[in-house]
């Protein structure tokens, strides 16, 4: 009895001791679960050999199918779309060459086809001539400020309204075209003013026609009815606009539009937490199994076991960060400090040169004249060391390359700015319009739910997304708002002292 | 009862001992307190000289602890407790009559019709 009851006591000492290596076993919990799921996994590992196909590559010579396919795909695409970039436009051209010809058209054709049998037209028909001059020069000249622009951007789909007035357009002019073929050059009308009448109707239609254009296609979204919030999906910079009634293709190239000169540049050197802290975490306290070696069925376990024990300990990581970022901004704020100094002594080596001077100048001491870019290189050398480091420290060097920060410190002395106008634009992460090369154009997908013609509503959420990063744009009404009135007569401002305040105890 | 700067205050004052009633969780005297040297004392509907800035009874809650001691509306108050009234803030004086330790407060106030009623009495001495 002793015996066993010592032998009891020893193997909880041996417990206890294990205890005390700080090694622990985790008893995941759902292995059961996991065992009756691996003999089938087992299984389909055998067999995995035996039953996929392996696509291999192909040689360098040969060229397979899919090349073939992607190539014309490829080929299609950039002939599409440089096609649809000029249709538009060109269907636009067309349809309004066409149109405002064919008042003139109307008016010529019978003078040309039969003049002998038209009646005399004397004075009111002179007054319609010179109203329907007018009312051309007038859609000319708005034609061409209106739609004669080149298009800033190219849709994914056909933009409603423009191809409802197109279509319009061609409708009005095929139905007034019908309508003169038929009762006016089959019969070769005599009556010469009713046809100059009937051509000014139709350059009065027009100009309606354009009316209804410049609503639907400048000014209906003019008024702020929807508030769209831009989120950049790398970094969290976010914005607010309001815009009107918008389809979603065009609300996207609206808030583009607005990316390139609001949003700061994205530097995707800034990482949210420093590599230093990130790799901390990774190494979590080691896991011993002193159990049977089932290793593959407690892979998931042990992942599980890992996290919970993990989230369990103490996490010091947010101490670190915080003590890494106050270093780093000092370290940044160190260094600003002397790129300004370094500036702001360096900008005050040259002075401009005035006419009047060359004359005092003592021939002595010859100053020599420069010209800008020779004044910009003289006085970069002094402060490039500081520029160097600062810019190294905000990780903006990749943008400012030493030609870019001469060439800026060219046209800040021409214009006569300050050391600190010449500072600015590296101070302060400049909008990514900045930044841009103008000469190619930019590739954004539109990703959305609803289809890109669908007119704006409360919940919409679309996004746009290029290479590396994308904007997730969510869109709410703007609240209606109800406003009262008040009026407060000028008379009633009156103030007294103070009342004896009476506390009741 | 008019207060020259500097000069000691003379005044007939009446000792009024009020037992202080509890209305649930407050200790309650029964009757609203006016003036102070930070509020306005031409406001002062019970005083007789317009600069005075002590503290005046404004209101007696009918049958509340203040009417049942004697205190009158209109009453100035000199002291409480000790404490002195004549030269205090308005809340100082509510801070003095509200605590919450003293269950009775012990004012010495005065009103007009006190130094009329000496002053008859010193009257009479002298009437043959």
């Amino acid at each position: 009895m002793k015996q066993e009851r010592r032998d009891r006591h020893r193997s909880k000492n041996r417990d206890g001791s294990i205890r005390g290596e700080k090694s622990v076993v985790i008893q995941a919990p759902g292995e059961s679960l996991l065992d009756a799921d691996s003999p089938r996994e087992d299984d389909r590992d055998d067999n995995w050999g035996e039953t996929t196909t392996v696509v291999t590559g192909t040689s360098v010579d040969s060229i397979s199918n899919e090349d073939l396919t992607q190539l014309s795909k490829d080929s299609e695409d950039s002939s599409a779309l440089e096609c649809r970039r000029y249709i538009s436009p060109a269907l636009g051209a067309i349809l309004g060459f066409v149109s405002l010809i064919t008042p003139l058209a109307f008016l010529a054709l019978p003078q040309l086809l039969w003049r002998d049998s038209l009646d005399p037209c004397g004075t009111p028909c002179e007054g319609l001539y010179i109203s329907l001059a007018f009312k051309l020069l007038i859609l000319l000249i708005s034609t061409w400020a209106l739609f004669l622009r080149p298009p800033r951007a190219t849709l994914p789909r056909f933009f409603v309204f423009r191809c409802l007035l197109l279509a319009l357009v061609f409708l009005f002019v095929a139905s007034y075209w019908l309508f003169y073929g038929v009762r006016v050059l089959e019969p070769r009308e005599t009556d010469y003013r009713g046809i100059v009448g009937y051509a000014a109707s139709l350059v009065d239609a027009l100009l309606f026609i354009q009316y209804l254009a410049l609503v639907l296609l400048e000014v209906r979204h003019l008024q702020p009815a929807f508030s769209l919030k831009v989120v950049r999906s790398t970094d969290g910079v976010s914005r607010f606009y309001n815009v009107g009634h918008l389809s979603i293709q065009r609300a996207a190239v609206w808030v583009l539009d607005q990316y390139y000169s609001d949003f700061p540049v994205y530097n995707p050197a800034l990482l949210n937490l420093p590599k230093s802290i990130l790799t901390k975490k990774m190494s979590a306290f080691k896991v011993y199994n002193l159990g049977e070696d089932n290793s593959t069925n407690n892979s998931t376990g042990q992942s599980r076991a890992m996290i919970a024990a993990a989230a369990r300990r103490r996490d010091n990581s947010h101490n670190e960060y915080y003590y890494e970022e106050a270093e780093v901004e000092r370290k940044v704020r160190k260094r600003k400090a002397r790129l300004v100094v370094a500036v702001e002594e360096a900008f005050t080596h040259i002075k401009r040169h005035q006419q009047e001077d060359a004359v005092i100048s003592s021939p002595k001491h010859p100053r020599e004249v420069m010209d800008p870019r020779e004044a910009a290189q003289a006085i970069f050398a002094p402060m490039a060391r500081a520029m160097q480091k600062y810019l190294r420290a905000t990780r903006q060097q990749t943008y400012h390359s030493m030609e870019s920060i001469i060439s800026h410190l060219q046209f800040c002395i021409t214009h006569n700015m300050t050391p600190k106008a010449f500072l600015e634009r590296y101070l302060v992460p400049g909008p990514t319009l900045q930044y841009l090369d103008s000469n190619r154009g930019r590739q954004w997908t539109l990703v959305s739910e609803e289809p890109v013609t669908a007119s704006l509503r409360q919940g919409h959420v679309f996004s746009l997304k290029r290479l590396d990063l994308s904007l997730i744009v969510t869109a709410t009404p703007l609240p209606f708002l109800h406003i009262a009135e008040e009026f407060i007569d000028p008379k009633s401002h009156k103030f007294v002292m103070k009342l004896q305040s009476e506390t009741s105890v | 009862m008019s207060f020259v700067p500097g000069q000691p205050v003379t005044a007939v004052v009446e000792r009024v001992e009020i037992q202080k009633l509890r209305q649930g969780e407050n200790l309650i005297l029964g009757f609203s307190i006016g003036g102070g040297i930070d509020q306005d004392p031409g406001q002062n509907p019970f005083s007789e000289d317009k600069s005075d800035k002590g503290i005046y009874v404004t209101r007696i809650s009918p049958k509340g602890p203040a009417d049942l001691a004697g205190l009158k509306i209109g009453d100035k108050i000199m002291q409480v407790n000790g404490w002195d009234m004549t030269m205090v803030t308005h809340d100082q004086a509510r801070k003095k009559l509200t605590k919450k330790r003293e269950d009775v407060v012990r004012l010495l106030v005065t009103r007009k019709s006190l130094e009329e009623a000496v002053k008859q009495s010193k009257g009479c001495y002298h009437k043959p």
